[in-house]
């Protein structure tokens, strides 16, 4: 009985999705690893994971708004706009403690993710549209806040710089923030009652109605926390390349959906975990990080992005689409007997 | 009598969808008389037309995008289909090719993108929003792994004349390949069966199905068309500016996107005219020259952009409030 339910546990394991990602991530590692040995030391393995921790938290926001079954094309908007006002800041006071920056960028990108929350809950405007306009609308606010001069390395002061470079407990800042934010969001989303009414949501909005889910709070709830955690990435942005430019963070919001749809979040709405969106940003920093390892150009990223979109919508449609027939089979079945 | 009282009931709804066209229209006199007033010299007949250069790479590609709205299915790889096409007529050029072939085989590349993402969207049955998101990346990424930061610039002058050129006197030859696709578009959707099944199909897809409709060929038809404009937006403008690079009709998918809901195309499919969006098109272009003469930034016309689209879309939730409330009040005395 006990080892067969053992064994009955380690087949779903096999079987979640997380499971197929790990998988993968552990061949490609091998593939770059035997193609360039550089790709194991700790130096290239401590710059990934700086850039795969801000992609890692930004793309816990964004699998939010995707589980409801929306979506926040602004976030790297947002995290321009939000580091290049706090850059501002700093420029004109240095002896602002960093504290303070942090949270007034976080603030800043609560305000945009306000916004685009009032505008879907509250407007009805489809997500996707919405937030294709405030991400040219925020982005053109980079440039009018900046009024064109960016901030350049020695505006930076050095307390700024340590956010990103210092530590806590041995682990770098920036990982440190990704996984309390992982472990504050897993908790959130699966042991409170509205984490599990953002999923009801999703999974059926007009099911999620009649049991009174309130859906204009739902969408301004889950657009403020994307629109909050990428104010809060953007100071780290800041802090970890020295600089602000108009162009910060230009196409970020793809890498976000990229992780999203690679660790599982269903575009349908409704389907995604945490700890998947994690190892989809884990994935997706890796491949990022070896094609320039294994001599690929710059200039072939932004394909190889849309093509790793592509192949894992094209996965998770077929996999969800037999899921649906899967169960109508049942169904019939079942109305048989 | 009841009947003569339901007609009269249903004459002010009739008379609002008359007046959106009208207001676009007002607000293009608007821009116009705010236009001249800010610079006199727009006046003239040929500077007006020569204004038009500037934004008729987008307007050609309302049209067909109007039709892919109302019909339910949306494209947002658009700007990237034209890069690609720009591109690969330019490499095409370069590798020894006649410019004639170039351009057709420019205008092949755009129409087998627009079909590849109809087949994706119809056979799999994926939003086509996330799917045309993906492609956005892919093929704007083709430009750059074909060229990387570098242009064909020795494009020969006959060439150009496709992009700058004017037809008899003052009338530019890419003002007139859009009138020429308005008329072919406006006829299409508003005199034809395959128009009024446009709309059956972008007003309850389920209904059409089950009456016969062959929904899916009619959405990739669409698709397919919508790519075969995007290669010509994007060969014009590659034209107009003298040489094919990769980062060519940047952010071209939202103002053009912005322009159809500004024309009254209703965002989920089943309503919208082709004058409505004939005059938008123009409205935004002047907008966009007035602002440009002004010398105000491109990023900052980008935002003007933006809150049109948001203003575009909150309309009918506003309209439809305003209804209610009026209703309510005149149920409530």
């Amino acid at each position: 009985m006990n080892s067969r339910s053992y064994k009955s546990r380690l087949r779903e394991l096999v079987r979640r999705r997380e499971f197929g990602i790990f998988i993968i991530i552990v061949i490609v590692m091998v593939l770059v690893g035997l193609r360039n040995p550089i790709f194991f030391t700790g130096d290239n393995w401590k710059d990934m994971l700086m850039y795969a921790s801000i992609l890692a938290f930004i793309s816990i926001g964004q699998m939010m708004t995707i589980v409801t079954g929306g979506i926040d094309l602004s976030v790297g908007s947002v995290v321009a706009l939000s580091g290049m006002s706090v850059g501002i800041i700093m420029r004109d006071n240095p002896a602002l403690p960093p504290v303070v920056l942090i949270l007034l960028g976080t603030v800043f990108g609560l305000g945009c993710g306000i916004i685009n929350g009032l505008l879907i809950g509250k407007g009805k405007v489809h997500p996707l549209i919405t937030t294709l306009a405030t991400m040219s609308i925020y982005r053109g606010l980079v440039v009018v806040v900046s009024r064109s001069r960016w901030v350049v390395y020695g505006d930076i002061t050095k307390g700024f710089k340590l956010i990103a470079r210092g530590n806590i407990l041995g682990i770098n800042n920036l990982m440190f923030a990704a996984l309390i934010i992982a472990v504050v969001s897993y908790y959130f989303l699966n042991h409170t009652r509205k984490g599990r009414e953002i999923y009801a949501y999703g999974d059926h909005q007009e099911a999620a109605k009649f049991v009174g889910i309130n859906s204009t709070r739902i969408n301004i709830l889950v657009y403020a926390l994307s629109g909050m955690l990428a104010g809060f990435g953007g100071v780290l942005w800041v802090s970890r390349v020295h600089t602000a430019q108009a162009n910060t963070a230009l196409g970020y919001e793809m890498q976000t959906i990229a992780s999203c749809v690679i660790g599982g979040v269903s575009i349908f709405g409704g389907v995604g975990s945490v700890f998947g969106v994690l190892l989809g940003t884990l994935l997706f920093g890796i491949i990022l990080n070896s094609l320039e390892l294994i001599g690929i150009v710059d200039f072939w990223k932004l394909s190889v992005q849309g093509f790793i979109i592509l192949v894992a919508v094209i996965f998770d449609a077929v996999l969800s689409h037999r899921v649906a027939e899967q169960m109508r089979k049942q169904r019939r079945v079942f109305d048989a007997e | 009598m009841p009947n003569e009282r339901e007609k009269k009931k249903r004459l002010p709804l009739a008379d609002m969808l008359k007046t959106w066209e009208f207001t676009i229209f007002m607000l293009l006199i608007a821009v116009f008389v705010i236009n001249l007033i800010l610079s006199p010299d727009l006046f003239r007949v040929a500077n007006l037309f020569d204004a038009t250069l500037t934004f008729t790479e987008k307007s050609i590609l309302t049209l067909p995008m109007a039709l892919l709205i109302i019909s339910g299915v949306i494209d947002i790889s658009v700007a990237s289909i034209s890069a690609m096409s720009g591109v690969i007529l330019g490499v095409c050029y370069k590798a020894g090719m006649a410019i004639g072939y170039a351009t057709v085989i420019g205008l092949a590349v755009g129409l087998s993108a627009g079909l590849l993402n109809g087949v994706i969207i119809t056979r799999l049955k994926i939003p086509s929003i996330v799917v045309t998101l993906a492609m956005m990346l892919f093929y704007r990424g083709v430009g750059y792994i074909l060229l990387g930061d570098t242009a064909v610039r020795d494009l020969p002058q006959r060439f150009g004349l496709l992009g700058g050129a004017y037809s008899s006197t003052f009338i530019p030859i890419q003002f007139m390949i859009f009138i020429l696709l308005a008329v072919i578009f406006g006829f299409l959707l508003h005199r034809t069966r395959f128009g009024r099944l446009i709309y059956i199909v972008g007003n309850n897809e389920n209904t059409a199905r089950y009456s016969g409709v062959r929904v899916d060929r009619i959405r990739l038809i669409l698709c397919g068309v919508t790519g075969l404009i995007a290669g010509l937006s994007g060969i014009l403008l590659t034209s107009r500016i003298g040489s094919a690079r990769p980062d060519i009709a940047q952010g071209n998918e939202m103002a053009v996107i912005t322009i159809c809901l500004l024309g009254g195309v209703y965002i989920f499919g089943g309503k919208g005219s082709i004058i409505g969006v004939v005059i938008a098109a123009l409205m935004i272009g002047y907008v966009h020259y007035g602002l440009s003469i002004l010398n105000v930034q491109e990023q900052v016309i980008r935002i003007f952009t933006g809150g049109l689209l948001i203003i575009a879309l909150l309309i009918p939730t506003i309209a439809s409030r305003f209804r209610a409330s009026v209703k309510h009040r005149r149920g409530g005395s």
